[in-house]
């Protein structure tokens, strides 16, 4: 089986599972996503089908939302929060220091393919700022010297 | 007899290695021969004392933090499990100044249970308002609402009872209450703190509010940056509908309730309601016009019920105690408690639940202790980042809706985020500005455009460029989005933008004071 036909068979079997529930396709857009990393160009007309939709509507969702992406992400996404409280406690500084080290801008992703970097807008943890994101793992108070420790053991894992 | 310990699994307390606490303290407790019940239960909201551990004793529940990895195995050595002394010692948990001084009626359980056992939660209160309310006839779950004086605490403020009123009283065949789950704002997170931390509560509630109005589906739109709220409430309802809590026919009543968490994509405009049930529609989140109302006409046509967080989750101790005993907290016309969120350059970061009333100095010194550098606060932002900055001048300010709005100021959903004497609120302001820019849904002109021109002009009064100029432009530019947005995004970004300029023209660099305010 191809690459490409294992993608599309995830898409459809995301579609067939989800399609009935009312207001079908943010939930399909999730587990597209979850399931593949991101959302692929050419699932859209499968889910434009499914929902009976044209492939504009879906389109337009998908560009909406900040949190779908039609790129594959690298091995982890970093989401750093740029929002005010942890601006209040050096956000910007160790957003600078994630950019410098890691050699990116946010919505890019490392040469290596391993780290895409977003930015988010409040994680909650406000009451420990600054606060990041890397995969599905948070973190509070994260000083640059921090961030490196984060980002040395992720590597190491990997 | 088995030693119970608890360490939160709230995503603060994880984020600053609770897991791992957790994990170090399970094998300790094995290496030593030692027989504990280890619960994850939510936190108590002590921010800087986090990862907080406590552990049950004859004097009660005491506590040690803030715990690191490295201080598990003295903590063993030092008799923790029988409350020994060690430096980590707190004493006993409900004796601690900034938890006993509080009012807790929505966060009563908090910390203290285990938040997806549906025992804990029974043996806590849980339920009770249920229990009444299914005993009661619709008209009169709302009028116990609307006697409670319960307004929105999403930040609109809205008279809760007048809203489920609305939808009770408008005949349909389907209703719908959605609970307003995408907690956006900056330096808020009693939203995530209740669905992390007893999300059994937020479940009472809009089981209450469907018997109340006559729905039988209820949605929670749920950011998508709170992972750990969404497995904790999927949890909770699954047991919850286990237990009859939930489903067709609800404790043998032969009413129905259903309920289901969707997951938002990141984008900050769903938190406003219509953006929101465009949204659960499947749709881009773009702002409807009102009227017509969602309590009229709301997810897919049909009449809704769309409450915040905390909002439905203050409901069940107001069906168990009535809406005499909620309303008799508070002052004014801000009735009950509000959760307030401390975050920022704050050195006692957390959540302070207290009756409305309360000032801003206060909270930010007798409960926060001052900025967490040490350094002289400058000012602080309340109600997220649609809501004004407040220099010192205005600390004095009563936490009331009406005393906030008396002086420019909004406190929303109850976040205060400080900041010290670094900051550059000129810097703020053109963030307020670009955050309004990436978050418009694009409906309307002033919105969409305005906050784009906005964050050009602020660019240039920061360079200096023209600024005699540029700051009554970007005055003009401000007025227009007050006035002429179609919802709260445009409309109020010029609160922090302008509040920033009145209060602190320093840092834009104007020197001309009759331009300042």
């Amino acid at each position: 089986m191809t690459e490409s036909n294992s993608i599309q068979e995830t898409v459809q079997a995301v579609i067939t599972t989800l399609k009935d529930k009312p207001g079908a396709l943010l939930p399909i857009l999730h587990g597209i996503q979850d399931a593949l990393g991101y959302i692929p160009a050419d699932s859209v007309s499968a889910i434009a089908q499914g929902l009976h939709l044209s492939r504009a509507e879906v389109h337009g969702v998908i560009s909406f939302y900040h949190y779908f992406r039609d790129t594959p992400p690298g091995k982890q996404t970093i989401h750093i929060c740029r929002a005010e409280s942890c601006q209040s406690m050096g956000g910007k500084q160790l957003e600078q220091h994630v950019k410098d080290q890691l050699g990116i801008d946010y919505h890019e992703t490392t040469a290596d393919g391993q780290f895409s970097l977003e930015p988010v807008y409040c994680l909650g943890n406000c009451a420990c700022s600054p606060a990041i994101q890397v995969g599905a793992d948070i973190y509070g108070r994260v000083s640059p010297q921090g961030f490196d420790a984060i980002i040395n053991e992720k590597k190491e894992l990997a | 007899m088995s030693i119970t310990v608890y360490v939160p699994c709230d995503s603060s307390a994880i984020s600053l290695g609770a897991d791992r606490i957790a994990a170090a303290i399970s094998l300790e407790a094995q290496k030593r021969n030692i027989s504990i019940n280890l619960i994850r239960n939510g936190s108590r909201g002590l921010y800087w004392l986090e990862p907080l551990v406590e552990v049950v004793t004859d004097a009660g529940r005491i506590a040690y933090g803030p715990v690191q990895v490295s201080d598990v195995s003295a903590l063993f050595d030092a008799d923790f499990l029988h409350g020994g002394h060690h430096d980590l010692a707190l004493g006993a948990i409900e004796e601690l100044a900034y938890l006993k001084k509080q009012q807790r009626l929505t966060f009563a359980r908090i910390g203290k249970t285990d938040p997806i056992s549906l025992d804990d939660y029974l043996t806590n209160d849980g339920y009770r308002g249920l229990s009444n309310a299914l005993k009661q006839s619709q008209a009169d779950i709302v009028k116990a609402v609307t006697d409670s004086g319960l307004r929105g605490r999403g930040g609109a403020a809205f008279p809760t009872g007048i809203k489920w009123n609305t939808v009770l009283n408008t005949a349909s065949e389907q209703k719908y209450i959605i609970c307003n789950a995408d907690e956006g704002d900056s330096g808020t997170f009693s939203d995530r703190m209740v669905m992390e931390g007893d999300p059994f509560v937020l479940i009472e509630g809009m089981t209450i509010a469907g018997l109340a109005v006559g729905a039988n589906q209820g949605y929670i739109y749920l950011r998508v940056e709170y992972p750990h709220a969404h497995k904790a409430l999927n949890a909770a309802i699954e047991k919850a509908y286990l237990a009859g809590y939930l489903g067709d026919d609800i404790q043998g009543s032969g009413k129905a309730f259903h309920l289901e968490v969707r997951l938002g994509a990141g984008a900050y405009i769903c938190g406003e309601e219509t953006s929101l049930m465009e949204s659960l529609e499947g749709k881009r989140g773009l702002v409807r016009f009102k009227p017509p109302l969602p309590a009229i006409s709301g997810l897919f046509g049909q009449p809704t019920v769309v409450n915040n967080v905390i909002s439905l989750a203050s409901v069940p101790i107001i069906l168990d105690k009535g809406g005499d005993y909620y309303r008799d907290f508070g002052m004014g016309r801000s009735r009950g408690t509000l959760p307030l969120q401390l975050a920022g350059n704050i050195k006692h970061a957390g959540l302070v639940e207290l009756a409305f009333g309360l000032t801003l100095r206060e909270l930010l010194y007798d409960f926060g202790g001052g900025s967490a550098s040490g350094r002289p606060i400058k000012a602080v932002q309340v109600g997220g980042p649609l809501g004004a900055y407040l220099p010192e001048s205005q600390f004095d300010t009563p936490l009331d809706y009406e005393a906030f709005a008396a002086n420019w100021t909004v406190l929303g959903h109850g976040g205060v985020v400080v900041f010290d004497d670094t900051a550059d609120m000129a810097a703020l302001a053109r963030y307020n500005m670009e955050f309004c820019a990436i978050e418009s849904c694009g409906k309307c002109t002033p919105c969409r455009i305005g906050s784009t021109r906005g964050t050009e002009v602020i660019d240039e009064i920061i360079n200096g460029h023209e600024v005699s100029k540029n700051i009554p432009l970007l005055r003009d530019l401000c007025n227009t989005l007050l006035n002429g947005s179609l919802c709260a995004l445009g409309g109020m970004t010029p609160y922090p933008v302008l509040s920033a300029l009145n209060h602190f023209p320093e840092d834009f660099g104007v020197t001309d004071t009759t331009n300042a305010a």
